[in-house]
């Protein structure tokens, strides 16, 4: 690992402010991906803020039915906070299937997002249950907010304070594991929410998409016979030593049944 | 930098770059070796310790990271008299290893699993250790020796 500054702010602003000095600064909220990216010399920053001291990036509230999550909550207190369970239970199972336990007690939501890796789960939750990315700057919505790998709407100086999760009337979460790493070789989230049915593809292309075609019959129909022949082409999709892009495509189609069937 | 945390029940501090990992700490500064590193890319658990009652992978976390934490390391859960902790217990019962290098992360892994859930099936053992890489595949005994510390605890 290079060496760098470290910076350990006490509020969002402190960290904004480090942030705008200048130089390869990153935000450092639970590390499970970017210790072993510096580790690797993949990333190597010249600052790193550490957001674990921020108080007010902690904690989750539940405000009629909405759920909003600290940034700096870790996976493990959403995978078994009561309010996710009881109003977004496919939340916390999601939450509670990503990495392994160790992973789980540090890694962060808002951590994931900034992150966006491609097979990361937590994408697919924001973007099916249409959430909104509250940031020191403004609300993004689910649908401006991820771009492409690695990539968001996030601006230099944006700092992802919480996120809000409207309760779905119905929702799912299934994933095809890698059986090593437990990230997704394909991952949906289908569901059932006040704007319309959504279906969220995390792990098949280069970042999170919605298969505006699996919404049109889910509405019509909440049942996974509504999916019978439709598919996703796999011109776009990841093809990697784990799985081709034809396999991938298959997988969307399967997978997204299993979840419609779960949320049922 | 300087970083001070309590390491099983002792206040410890030391100047460290802030690239130092907490593994790196624990094994060269406080000289507890019992914490191992394994692949070193936070994917086996062999350098599980406990951060304020939670396993964390100590290969993929800053020292300082842990400044003012509660750390406990393998090396902190037997009692003065040398008392094995009931899963270092269960461990020994049911010869729950086999070339031991996995052995601490797979224990202070086991205890957070238990901690976190009463009752484990032999499936949600199977399913929440999968953390924990055994090289000599030697799972079947782990697995009996966690099964045997949750019952009793």
């Amino acid at each position: 690992m290079h060496p760098f500054n470290y910076q350990n702010p006490k509020s969002v602003a402190e960290a904004a402010a480090f942030l705008a000095k200048g130089g390869d600064a990153k935000l450092l909220a639970g590390g499970q991906s970017l210790i072993a990216a510096m580790k690797l010399r993949l990333s190597a920053p010249t600052d790193l803020i550490d957001l674990s001291g921020i108080k007010e990036l902690a904690g989750m509230k539940t405000e009629g039915t909405v759920i909003t999550i600290g940034a700096m909550t870790r996976h493990a207190e959403v995978a078994r906070s009561k309010d996710v369970l009881a109003g977004i239970p496919a939340l916390a199972s999601l939450a509670g299937s990503i990495g392994d336990r160790m992973v789980r007690n540090m890694g962060t939501i808002g951590g994931a997002l900034a992150h966006n890796d491609p097979v990361a789960d937590y994408p697919a939750a924001v973007l099916g249950l249409n959430a909104t990315v509250n940031t020191n700057k403004r609300k993004i919505g689910a649908d401006a907010f991820f771009k492409d790998m690695f990539e968001t709407a996030l601006e230099a100086g944006e700092i992802i304070v919480s996120v809000s999760f409207p309760f779905p009337k119905r929702a799912a979460y299934v994933k095809f594991k890698n059986p090593a790493s437990r990230y997704a070789i394909v991952g949906v989230m289908a569901a059932e929410t006040a704007g319309g049915v959504r279906v969220a593809v995390t792990g098949a292309a280069s970042s999170v998409f919605r298969v505006a075609e699996m919404e049109t019959a889910l509405a019509a129909n909440w049942s996974p016979d509504s999916l019978a022949g439709i598919s996703v082409p796999a011109d776009e999709l990841n093809s990697d030593m784990h799985a081709s892009a034809e396999y991938r495509a298959h997988l969307i189609g399967v997978i997204a049944r299993r979840a419609v069937e779960a949320a049922r | 930098m300087k970083v001070s945390m309590t390491v099983n029940g002792k206040a410890v501090s030391a100047e460290v770059e802030t690239r130092t990992l907490l593994v790196t700490f624990i094994r060269e500064n406080l000289r507890l070796t019992g914490t191992h590193v394994g692949c070193d890319t936070g994917q086996c658990g062999a350098c599980t310790v406990h951060m304020n009652g939670r396993a964390v992978k100590s290969c993929n976390l800053l020292a300082l990271q842990a400044e003012g934490a509660d750390i406990v390391t393998i090396e902190g859960l037997a009692g003065a008299d040398g008392t094995l902790h009931p899963m270092q217990e269960a461990f020994r019962e049911h010869h729950g290893l086999q070339c031991g290098f996995c052995t601490p992360g797979m224990v202070m892994s086991a205890i957070d699993l238990v901690n976190n859930h009463s009752d484990p099936s032999e499936e949600t053992i199977r399913a929440e250790l999968d953390g924990n890489l055994c090289r000599c595949t030697g799972y079947h005994n782990i697995v009996k020796a966690v099964m045997a510390a949750a019952a009793n605890s």
